[in-house]
């Protein structure tokens, strides 16, 4: 950077330092941290001043470890980004005014101007790659470990399945399911495959037409849907909605369903004596 | 206490959004369970609507009053390609998109009052209360 932005920098630090600290402390709101308390904030901020400051002697043009390990603390204890990226904007918006008050030549300012925009859009957008780069990898991440719980078949008896399904179903999941169905019927070589339902929260005709195509193909594949788990709201529900679940049969509870399994592949639960 | 929420719905996660937050405010109305039920059931049909067929849109729940009655409201809107022909689609079994065609119909069952007001090419508000018992 040049020797003059520098001197000029270090020349003002307290200014720049007050102002700065004013600044921040009327966006806090913005970046809802009203709950960390004053002199967290203050250090928070003396920090990152100390930072930017490193920054400017070092001169380099991305964010140095120290900034990247900095942003990824406050991240992890749930500040956003957009506090540092505003604390970034704050100081830039600050040194030019001070650089006007300066009285430089106007080309002169042009070209500190130009020099500070370059050296901080770099550490801004980086910042920015690479918080989107935790966030989503953070997201691919769940989605996988959604699958693996999404929807299992469990052989309980032979020729009985059963697949509990548990929370929101969306396409994606839809689609997942009825592979899993099929794939898992042929396998196991079930007859009987029980879909519980007991930890759907919602049933809507879209939940209900992915549940009625499935129980269509399984009976395609020669084995036999029973519907369980449904609970006295969502059979209201479903009446309301006008869903015409007639094609297979339904019982309120796994333990129904198993027993009519059971009869259906010619078996019964007795008591020993 | 007003007590309202508004969700915009842009992809299916922005659906269980907006039914949870109807859940939340039906519950703290004071619904039962069977009412919540239908409240979220309703909500998510009409979210997938907005979803489904305009892309993106809002849902608004919120507490209407009404001669010492207290009801919740679901106001959906949109600015998609609107319905060309009403009382068709409030037909049991018609659908445009492959689904079962219970969707908006259901949901007039589910709910006690229900409203379309549709323009082709502009959009679509759907309005529909559930009064507390």
């Amino acid at each position: 950077m040049d020797k003059l932005v520098i001197q000029l920098l270090n020349e003002s630090r307290e200014r720049i330092y007050t102002r700065w600290m004013d600044e921040m402390e009327r966006v806090r709101d913005e970046h809802r941290l009203q709950s960390i308390t004053d002199r967290a904030y203050e250090e928070t901020n003396q920090e990152l001043f100390e930072i930017i400051y490193t920054h400017i002697e070092q001169n380099v043009h991305k964010p140095t470890d120290r900034m990247t390990e900095f942003a990824e603390h406050l991240m992890k204890i749930g500040w956003r980004l957009s506090y540092i990226t505003q604390g970034l904007q704050n100081f830039r918006r600050i040194i030019l005014a001070i650089i006007l008050d300066a009285n430089q030549s106007n080309e002169k300012v042009f070209a500190m101007y130009d020099e500070i925009d370059r050296w901080i859009d770099p550490i801004v957008n980086q910042l920015i790659n690479e918080s989107a780069k935790n966030w989503e990898n953070t997201v691919s991440i769940q989605k996988v470990a959604l699958q693996e719980l999404s929807a299992p078949l469990i052989p309980v008896f032979e020729n009985i399945s059963v697949m509990p399904l548990i929370g929101t179903i969306d396409t994606e999941r839809a689609k997942l399911i009825m592979e899993n169905l099929l794939t898992g019927v042929i396998k196991h070589r079930s007859q009987v495959v029980l879909i519980d339902i007991t930890g759907v929260p919602v049933v809507d005709t879209m939940v209900a037409h992915h549940i009625i195509q499935a129980a269509e193909a399984v009976r395609l594949v020669g084995a036999q849907c029973i519907l369980v788990g449904i609970r006295p709201e969502i059979a209201q529900t479903i009446v309301n909605l006008g869903i015409d679940l007639g094609q297979f049969p339904t019982k309120s509870t796994l333990f129904k369903g198993m027993k009519s399994a059971l009869e259906l592949t010619k078996r019964q639960m007795i008591e020993l004596e | 206490m007003n007590i309202q929420s508004c969700v915009e719905v842009r992809n299916e996660w922005d659906i269980v959004k907006a039914r949870q937050s109807g859940r939340n405010i039906a519950k703290e109305l004071g619904f039962g369970t069977v009412d919540q039920a239908r409240i979220t059931t309703a909500i998510s049909e009409l979210a997938r609507n907005i979803y489904l067929y305009a892309g993106s849109g809002e849902v608004a729940i919120e507490r209407v009053e009404n001669g010492g009655k207290l009801g919740l409201k679901i106001e959906a809107s949109d600015s998609g390609p609107g319905i060309k022909d009403i009382r068709k689609v409030m037909e049991d079994g018609f659908t445009t998109s492959g689904g079962l065609g219970a969707g908006l119909p259901g949901v007039k069952r589910l709910m006690d009052e229900f409203t379309i007001d549709s323009k082709e090419n502009e959009g679509t508000i759907i309005t529909s209360i559930k009064w507390l018992r």
